[in-house]
């Protein structure tokens, strides 16, 4: 549609500079973290003489970037997991059963997709329930801030899964827990999947709530580890290069592996017309 | 059979979780709003409306936190729709290699937003920098600017960075929205003559309207809770010329004064709350029709 107005070449030409333009700063930290201190001091584009393999083994151990490796994966799965199964139970029977009482509740539950997170009273919230500086409370305070979403994106999707499925389940005297773990939720699987994506790289690039609630290093997921790592080596931008390569790799193969379930999932409910 | 079926109890354990780790925080919050609470004493004292009287007394720093996040919703909700429009229409159609320019245009935006803070430290460094270096080695020496650290310059600096790490995501739904038109919408424009400008303005902007009222949206509630692209690039600063309210709620915190945090926190819960409510109606609606 646009041909007439601009040619042909000229918009290849003009994608390939916005493309370049996003894609340079990757490239940056890329290729600095392969090099030595001094060259990499000033963070430009020449290319390193010998590859610096090491900058990864330094950084992983003065970093202690294994444990916050884990410590990222077990808050990011947990509140996953915790998160989907608890928004794929209500969204599910708020979807099958719409009475006053359980479109108010869906209304209330997705509120929070707008609604801003109050740090301050959760500290008090978080002392009440003894969690804070634990972490299964980080896990609880994620898997809290993805409900709304996945409720939403899941109630959408089981309005279009048939009833008659549940009536067969019915019928043939499944209770209700039974019906849904085992006629429901593998249905539900699509939309299960995008909502885990989603989640779990929300989850994995989380700063605020380990600012606030984690003091204690041995817990810091990675992107507070790396912050840290940057504070002290501010001068060394090979190994703060190397960090940041380390902490971004998990997400970037998560997308790679999911790019079809992220977009669908991203632009569900959003084009209909 | 529906009450036996699908009973209510399912929902309640993310009812119990959301609403004692998100809900209740922002409820508890409008009280304190109304307290001396802070770090230095055990007692909380009722001081009435002292907190939001502060914030809205018209003193330069507090005008500065809600102008800056004001400021910086408008700007990257203009900035995204703006840019994000004229990349999903360049990736719609006629372009080579259209995946690999989708990957990498979208890839910002996956990343988490501190690294991307960081990498931006390094980038806009005056001394050093990857942009001033390249300016300079164009000969635009002269615009070589201190990105972060001039008053007229870091606010601006962040905001390009969020826009830069958020336009991607903006294109895709965007591009999910045009790949949804008819194409005999334009071929039959085609016929009748009518140019680019044309096309755009009569048939793919209202036709694309769904989707720019969800990019808006998205955009609008991500602007007004902006946290860590300040807090890394600028820390607030030069002085408080840079904070958002949540940077400054970070900054009240710290220095141990809950009550004030809490309500500058408010404010913002009253009004995402009030923006909340329209746009989970339109939400809720488009679920119904389902």
């Amino acid at each position: 549609m646009m041909n007439r107005a601009l040619l042909p070449g000229l918009r290849n030409a003009l994608a390939w500079i916005l493309s370049a333009m996003m894609f340079i700063p990757l490239l940056l930290v890329a290729v600095n973290s392969m090099k030595t201190k001094a060259e990499a001091n000033g963070m430009n584009m020449s290319l390193p003489k010998a590859l610096q393999w090491s900058n990864y083994s330094v950084v992983i151990k003065d970093g202690k970037l294994i444990q916050s490796f884990f410590n990222s994966l077990l808050y990011a799965c947990g509140a996953t997991v915790g998160s989907i199964l608890l928004a794929s139970l209500a969204a599910y029977v708020l979807s099958r059963n719409r009475t006053r009482l359980n479109k108010a509740t869906y209304f209330y539950l997705i509120m929070g997709i707008a609604m801003p997170t109050n740090f301050v009273t959760l500290m008090k919230v978080m002392q009440w329930t003894h969690l804070v500086n634990t972490q299964i409370g980080i896990i609880l305070m994620l898997a809290a801030s993805s409900i709304p979403f996945s409720v939403f994106l899941i109630y959408g999707f089981v309005g279009g899964v048939p009833r008659e499925l549940d009536e067969a389940g019915i019928v043939d005297g499944c209770s209700p827990i039974r019906l849904f773990l085992t006629v429901v939720l593998p249905l539900l699987t699509p939309v299960l999947v995008t909502v885990a994506i989603l989640n779990f790289m929300g989850t994995w690039s989380d700063f605020i709530h380990p600012l606030y609630f984690l003091n204690h290093s041995e817990k810091w997921p990675m992107t507070l580890a790396v912050y840290n790592f940057f504070g002290r080596f501010q001068v060394n931008w090979n190994l703060v290069s190397a960090d940041i390569v380390l902490t971004t790799l998990p997400v970037i193969v998560i997308y790679l592996l999911g790019q079809r379930f992220i977009i669908s999932g991203m632009t569900a409910g959003s084009v209909k017309g | 059979m529906n009450r036996a079926m699908y009973p209510f109890y399912f929902g309640i354990a993310a009812l119990v979780v959301y609403s004692v780790f998100f809900v209740v925080p922002g409820l508890m919050g409008i009280y304190y709003s109304f307290t001396d609470w802070n770090s230095y004493s055990d007692e909380i004292h009722y001081i009435g409306f002292d907190n939001l009287a502060k914030i809205f007394s018209g003193d330069a720093k507090y005008i500065s936190y809600i102008e800056n996040t004001l400021v910086f919703t408008v700007s990257t909700v203009v900035l995204k729709t703006a840019l994000g429009l004229l990349f999903a229409i360049m990736l719609n159609d006629g372009i080579r290699a259209k995946g690999l320019h989708r990957v990498m245009l979208f890839m910002p935006s996956i990343l988490p937003m501190l690294v991307v803070g960081l990498i931006f430290k390094s980038i806009l460094n005056p001394a050093t920098g990857l942009l001033n270096e390249s300016l300079r080695a164009i000969g635009l020496d002269f615009m070589a600017q201190k990105w972060l650290t001039d008053l007229s310059w870091a606010f601006k600096s962040i905001i390009a960075v969020d826009v830069w790490k958020g336009v991607g995501y903006i294109m895709i739904i965007l591009l999910a929205g045009l790949q949804s038109i008819d194409k005999t919408y334009y071929e039959a424009a085609a016929i009748d003559g009518a140019n680019f400008w044309q096309k755009l303005r009569r048939i793919t902007i209202p036709l694309l309207v769904p989707a720019l009222v969800v990019t808006t949206v998205l955009n609008l509630l991500h602007g007004l809770k902006v946290f860590e692209a300040v807090y890394v690039l600028t820390n607030g600063g030069p002085g408080y010329a840079t904070d958002v309210m949540y940077t400054a709620i970070f900054k009240e915190f710290s220095n141990g004064n809950y009550g004030m945090g809490t309500a500058l926190s408010s404010v913002l819960f009253v009004v995402m709350t009030a923006l909340g409510y329209f746009v989970v109606r339109l939400m809720s609606r488009e679920g119904d029709e389902r």
